[in-house]
């Protein structure tokens, strides 16, 4: 328990790093190691660690840590920019977008309703933060690549709030929440690897052919 | 029986993956779709013994039997037009194409079935990303953006239908519950669930979920996917995919009424004006609208519009809105067909091109016109019987202006959608459209069936029919 704050913040000062960095290799490791905190994290929530537990932490962290962004590697290998092309707001004001989201989400948090147990973790605020932060690279980024890296964010914001449901979620169901999520990665992937292929950059300015 | 709902296209599906002649391959997709209608017939009407797996995370019951009748025979009727649109277009491999098209029938009647909320968002997700590949038929760069479109959106509508339902566990969390997403045990303790995160729950997988519905605002990938996918995806999506995404979105309102009565009239006020704003949307883009396929996406966010107000109102409208799906689906599958045969002759989709198609290929395009016809709501078909129940129940109610609005849109619609489609089919086919190809029995035939359904369901619902839609509706009320 007296790991979890530290680590929450660790991985709440991750979101930044996925906001201010321009090179995408940059944001892949910090969402990658953002993975892997809150693969740890599910050991320190649960009150007793059984076989389940570690099971689950071990794909998580490998998947989050290891797969994803290896599928992401692979995915990149023909796209020849590193950096963002023209993003529609520069670093700067992203990074002030996610401090303002993230103090919101800590004042908003103060207000919900939560169970005493959880009361006074930074669980709730760290993973509403981490949504944000997601759906702002999702929204403002132009590279499909940084795009499928605000998704990652955003679902492991959704993590963290599960981290607090335990019983909710049987061992199959939470399986199967990571295998598809694992598929989402592989498709995007692909797709994005015929991006690069049909198209000069993986940029989605070129994917505005067809409107009304 | 549960398990073999979903085991059943899944082995098919492996089956065609092993398969290795790209020209008898499509022929294994007939073969699962009459094997999956057949099971669920017999789940449906055969039995009475309860269908449902351990723990009961999987339960058939009359709602999730009405989805799963409706998937199940339109992906049969595309079934059968399968094998002669992919001997048409055998330039394409269709390994993956048909064993996704088996994998996601396994994913829909998953979803159809699920008690558990954590289940149904994995079987959503799933059969999102396997018709991905499917939209990416024709490997062009137009196809190429709608995929992405489709997966980025839908993926995160699902997104935040997946933290919807954490906070639906969490408000029985903190209530003092244990904190589950057992659909039934849900429903049990509704009253005891903590009203401002079940609210915020609603909203989250209303959002969510009406992403995979296609519901205004968060309809956009709608009109590129629908615009560019193969006609047989067209339809599964518009008749399957959105209907199963409608049963999770009526699953968590099930709940919101077994909670409490001033959430289930937050609830019935949402959806009917997101209904509302829906069928309004579409109707301003379906004016003047010169591609027919994506005049045909539109046109299905327009009736996922009708279906929601139909169970805002409730009373018999809901009755009316479960009739509309199965209405809406089985039309659906006659536009989006008979369009593809057009489509395909005409070597275009906009109204610039494409002229006189009754003249060049009668067939389709009389089932296109007919389609039109009936989607509208024009007597004598099943649509017109669905939505007169539901704008009398609305009336009837006393919802003087949502009444009012829904009639005056559908008639925006009405003459929106008409001039397309009167563009197409009528005057002279311009000279250069190609003679070899024409209509041909296997690409008509089960157009003609679907069509053939549409309008016995506009003269005459069979008796089995009507109670299962009956019983659904109680169930939906919350009459267990």
């Amino acid at each position: 328990m007296v790991l979890l704050d530290p680590l929450l913040i660790l991985a709440l000062a991750l979101n930044f790093v996925a906001l201010g960095v321009g090179r995408t290799r940059a944001i892949v490791n910090a969402v990658a190691l953002q993975g892997i905190i809150l693969g740890i994290l599910a050991l320190f929530v649960h009150e007793h660690i059984d076989l389940r537990t570690i099971v689950l932490v071990l794909v998580t962290v490998g998947l989050k840590g290891f797969g994803f962004p290896a599928l992401l590697a692979h995915a990149m290998r023909e796209a020849q920019q590193e950096h963002e092309v023209k993003p529609l707001i520069d670093n700067m004001t992203s990074l002030l977008l996610g401090a303002v989201g993230t103090a919101l989400a800590m004042v908003f948090s103060s207000t919900l309703p939560l169970a005493d147990q959880h009361t006074h973790l930074l669980v709730v605020p760290a993973s509403l933060a981490t949504v944000w932060t997601g759906l702002l690279l999702l929204t403002t980024r132009k590279r499909a690549i940084t795009q499928v890296l605000g998704y990652l964010l955003l679902e492991n914001g959704i993590f963290l709030f599960g981290l607090l449901l335990l019983e909710a979620m049987p061992f199959l169901v939470e399986i199967g929440v990571l295998l598809d999520l694992f598929t989402g990665v592989f498709v995007m992937g692909i797709i994005i690897h015929h991006i690069s292929r049909e198209f000069p950059s993986i940029s989605t300015d070129h994917l505005t052919k067809l409107k009304d | 029986m549960v398990y073999l709902l979903i085991v059943f296209p899944l082995v098919v599906a492996a089956a065609t993956f092993a398969v290795t002649s790209n020209r008898w391959r499509p022929f294994l997709l007939p073969v699962g779709g009459l094997g999956h209608l057949a099971l669920v017939l017999y789940a449906v009407f055969g039995t009475t013994a309860p269908v449902h797996g351990p723990e009961e995370w999987l339960l058939l019951d009359p709602l999730g039997k009405v989805i799963l009748l409706v998937q199940s025979s339109l992906f049969f009727l595309c079934s059968l037009y399968a094998p002669a649109y992919l001997s048409i277009r055998s330039d394409r491999p269709n390994r993956v194409f048909c064993a996704n098209l088996l994998t996601m029938q396994a994913m829909m009647t998953l979803v159809s079935l699920s008690h558990h909320l954590g289940l149904m968002w994995v079987g959503m997700e799933a059969t999102t990303l396997v018709t991905a590949p499917l939209l990416y038929f024709n490997h062009n760069p137009r196809s190429l953006e709608a995929t992405w479109k489709y997966l980025l959106i839908g993926s995160v509508g699902i997104a935040l239908a997946l933290l919807g339902s954490f906070f639906l566990a969490y408000s029985g969390l903190k209530a003092g519950l244990e904190s589950t997403l057992h659909f039934d045990q849900l429903i049990d303790h509704a009253s005891e669930l903590s009203p401002p995160w079940l609210h915020a729950a609603f909203v989250l997988l209303f959002v969510g979920y009406g992403t995979k519905m296609g519901l205004a605002p968060m309809h956009t990938w709608k009109p590129d996917a629908y615009g560019e996918a193969p006609g047989i995806v067209g339809t599964l999506l518009a008749g399957g995919l959105t209907s199963c995404a409608f049963l999770a979105v009526l699953r968590i309102y099930q709940i919101c009424q077994a909670s409490s009565v001033a959430e289930a009239a937050f609830a019935r006020e949402i959806m009917i004006f997101m209904g509302l704003f829906s069928m309004a949307f579409a109707a301003v883009f379906m004016v003047r609208q010169r591609d027919f396929k994506r005049m045909l996406a539109y046109s299905s966010v327009e009736h996922m519009g009708i279906l929601v107000i139909g169970i805002g109102i409730g009373g018999n409208a809901i009755y009316g809105a479960l009739l509309h799906l199965v209405n809406n689906a089985l039309t659906k599958g006659v536009l989006f067909l008979s369009a593809g045969n057009i489509h395909r002759v005409y070597g275009s989709k906009v109204t610039d091109d494409v002229r006189g198609a009754l003249q060049r290929m009668p067939l389709s395009a009389g089932l296109f016109l007919a389609g039109f016809l009936a989607i509208t709501g024009s007597p004598p078909f099943g649509p017109f019987v669905s939505e007169f129940t539901i704008v009398t129940a609305t009336f009837a109610s006393g919802e003087f202006v949502v009444g009012g609005i829904f009639l005056v849109l559908l008639g925006i619609v009405f003459i929106g959608m008409g001039a397309t489609v009167l563009q197409v089919v009528q005057g002279n086919a311009p000279d250069h459209v190609p003679k070899d190809l024409n209509d041909t029995f296997a690409t008509c035939a089960p157009v003609l069936l679907c069509m053939g359904l549409v309008l016995l369901l506009g003269l005459y619902i069979p008796p089995p029919l009507e109670l299962l839609l009956r019983e659904a509706a109680a169930f939906l009320e919350g009459q267990r």
